[in-house]
């Protein structure tokens, strides 16, 4: 394999990678606050770009990713109160199935509000045919946006949740729900919260990947399985877990095309998800112990 | 009190179904299996809008050679487990006339049998030539044939010395159906497929993949053959790596909103397509011409959208079946089969067809058109 071909696989593994570890960081967001997997997911990161198509009809295209980023987190926190906040003690599965439903009635929404077409914003830099050369292979501006506000997004999070208070907070709702109620803090604003910063942080990864994949209702559920493999593969509720897990299937993937059949892709993914829930159900990096005190 | 108007509402309720039943015993039932949701709704939609057009103005007209229509559309969302449900319940329990479509070749293909079991015509939308070759006595199509697109593509590379190809199809029946007819083709035109892959229908970026056949240098032309939205991911990302070579694709491509998902990168891409979308090029005399501009003038001014072969082939199959209540005058479903079969010279929207008891697509490689993007517009191949 020549070094051409070489990075030129490595960055369509880095791409589809970085999207991956945002969903799947989205899931590790939700799970940390409530001990449930959230799979309406990816229909944040549906309506992210959705509402940021729409916007730029009125609004420049900063503008209109900043106020979708922020409308979508009002979709979340919204949901969150609407679906989940005044559940006493919910079982898992009883929440599992709330969630699903409530992908399923977000796509059946997009699909009466937008329609059945693909949209896509307008590349960020230049257009669909704009190249630059890196170590002799060549990729669109728009991979390097994708990848930079991904890493962008992770180092942020990764601040928010050790030097801020209301991260603080959140991580000790996710270590013991009791103790924190204790302390004074409300639990319940936390989920709210986890709801409203997966969602916005969905909603972001939808707006810079929309010029690339394209937006269209039903894009959430593909999104979904990929990230879920991602989170159980990195540990679930691991977020460094998550960004090494997704750059890891997204380049597997990348270079699986040069091996076996293009058809095959999302069979390795499934695959490796068979894999690790039979070998290492606490992912590579998550801990068993830890995973055996959890509900789920 | 109430019981008066309980009564009366019984009444009233017998009235209607006696008012009903009435209407019933005029009506020609067609039944429409569409994937209107779903990834392949860039068919189904336009289709199915399409036939309630043409429904609405036949009822205003006074129906079908004097028979109401009642169009039953099915939305399969493009999943064949649903279609043959309801094609087993428009036959059935619905006792429809005929059935339009299904959009896709793979949905078509598990109806086959129940349609021809059945006895009931079933006109589909879609292009693989394995639905009436073997031919089925029930079973016609209108979309052109894809060999004869293979055939089109064919003949264009050689005009342009391309000896060496890769071929790039998605993992729907019309890809599958296309990769077939591309490789058991490309021997009579002395073409050597070099790279063969097939991507997912649902695929977000192919760049891997454009990646691998790039690197083989014996790659003259890509030929992208697809009738869903990753068709358009696969022209960008050829364009993003910097590769110019020419990229031929299907008659799939033929809706403009692909043209406009993949922007700068559908310029000069080469396909074979019906004449629909270069209408306003064709000269006055054209067969096709008047039907064509009448068409694109009703379905954009109703919907405000552009119109696309595919909403055309539900179109085909409306006058077809038009066609054919007239000249058997009646709305049986044998009569209608028999006089399908008997429609010479007909103008539609995909060429102009003529059936026989052999041929139930009844059009010919005439009914192609090579075609080009230019400006983001579709223009006749070579652009002027």
């Amino acid at each position: 394999m020549t070094t051409e071909l070489f990075v030129q696989y490595l960055f369509a593994g880095i791409t589809y990678g970085s999207i991956y570890a945002i969903v799947a960081i989205g899931f590790n967001i939700i799970y940390n606050t409530t001990g449930i997997i959230n799979f309406a997911q990816g229909e944040f990161v549906m309506l992210g770009g959705m509402i940021a198509i729409s916007l730029l009809s009125f609004l420049p295209l900063p503008a209109a990713i900043a106020l979708a980023v922020l409308l979508t987190m009002v979709i979340g926190a919204l949901i969150e109160i609407i679906f989940i906040r005044w559940l006493e003690n919910p079982s898992v599965l009883r929440m599992i199935i709330i969630t699903i439903g409530l992908s399923i009635l977000t796509r059946e929404a997009a699909v009466h509000i937008w329609g059945e077409n693909i949209r896509a914003l307008p590349y960020f830099v230049g257009n669909e045919i704009t190249t630059i050369g890196i170590m002799g292979a060549r990729i669109s501006p728009q991979v390097l946006w994708v990848v930079g506000v991904c890493g962008v997004m992770v180092v942020v999070l990764h601040l928010f949740f050790r030097a801020t208070s209301v991260g603080r907070e959140m991580r000790a709702c996710a270590a013991n729900r009791l103790a924190t109620v204790l302390c004074g803090i409300n639990p319940r604003n936390m989920v709210t919260f986890s709801f409203v910063l997966s969602a916005g942080m969905g909603a972001l990864a939808g707006c810079v990947m929309s010029p690339i994949t394209y937006t269209q209702y039903d894009m959430g559920t593909g999104l979904a399985i990929k990230g879920f493999t991602v989170a159980i593969l990195g540990g679930l509720g691991h977020s460094g877990g998550a960004v090494a897990a997704g750059l890891l299937l997204g380049v597997i993937e990348a270079f699986s095309v040069s091996v076996v059949p293009l058809a095959f892709q999302d069979a390795i993914a499934i695959t490796i998800l068979l894999l690790i829930l039979f070998v290492r159900p606490h992912g590579i990096f998550g801990s068993g112990e830890a995973a055996r005190l959890k509900a789920f | 009190m109430k019981r008066i108007l309980s009564q009366i509402m019984m009444g009233a309720a017998a009235l209607s179904l006696m008012v009903s039943t009435t209407a019933w015993a005029e009506n020609i039932k067609i039944g429409a299996i569409l994937a209107v949701t779903g990834p392949m709704s860039f068919l189904g939609a336009p289709e199915a809008r399409t036939l309630e057009m043409l429904v609405e103005e036949a009822n205003a007209r006074g129906g079908m050679s004097g028979h109401p229509v009642e169009l039953i559309i099915k939305d399969s969302a493009g999943n064949p487990e649903k279609a043959v449900s309801f094609a087993k319940q428009l036959i059935e329990e619905d006792k429809v006339t005929a059935i339009v479509g299904p959009s896709s070749s793979g949905e078509t293909m598990q109806i086959k049998k129940i349609a021809e079991d059945g006895k009931t015509p079933l006109l589909s939308c879609a292009a693989a030539e394995v639905i009436v070759d073997p031919l089925a006595s029930y079973v016609f199509k209108v979309a052109q044939k894809d060999s004869d697109a293979v055939r089109m593509i064919y003949q264009e590379m050689k005009k342009l010395g391309i000896g060496s190809i890769a071929v790039l199809a998605d993992n729907t029946g019309f890809g599958k159906a296309g990769q077939e007819q591309l490789v058991k083709i490309a021997p009579e035109f002395n073409i050597r497929i070099v790279e063969n892959d097939v991507y997912d229908k649902a695929a977000n970026d192919l760049s891997a993949v454009v990646a691998k056949i790039k690197a083989n240098k014996d790659v003259q032309a890509v030929v992208n053959w697809s009738v869903v939205p990753a068709q358009s991911i696969v022209a960008k990302n050829i364009r993003q790596m910097g590769w110019n070579v020419p990229i031929f694709q299907s008659h799939g491509f033929a809706n403009i909103k692909f043209a406009e998902a993949a922007g700068a990168a559908a310029e000069g891409i080469i396909f074979p397509a019906g004449r629909l979308l270069i209408a306003s090029e064709l000269p006055e005399n054209h067969p096709q011409k008047a039907l064509l501009m009448d068409y694109t003038k009703k379905y954009e001014g109703k919907f405000k959208e552009n119109v696309s072969t595919f909403g055309g082939h539900t179109y085909d199959t409306f006058i077809i079946l038009d066609a054919a209540v007239k000249k058997a005058g009646s709305i049986e479903r044998d009569k209608v089969r028999a006089a399908i079969e008997q429609i010479k010279d007909l103008p539609g929207v995909g060429g102009v067809f003529s059936f026989s008891e052999k041929d139930h697509n009844g059009l010919t490689i005439d009914a192609f058109q090579m075609t080009t993007v230019k400006n983001g517009k579709f223009v006749p191949y070579p652009a002027k």
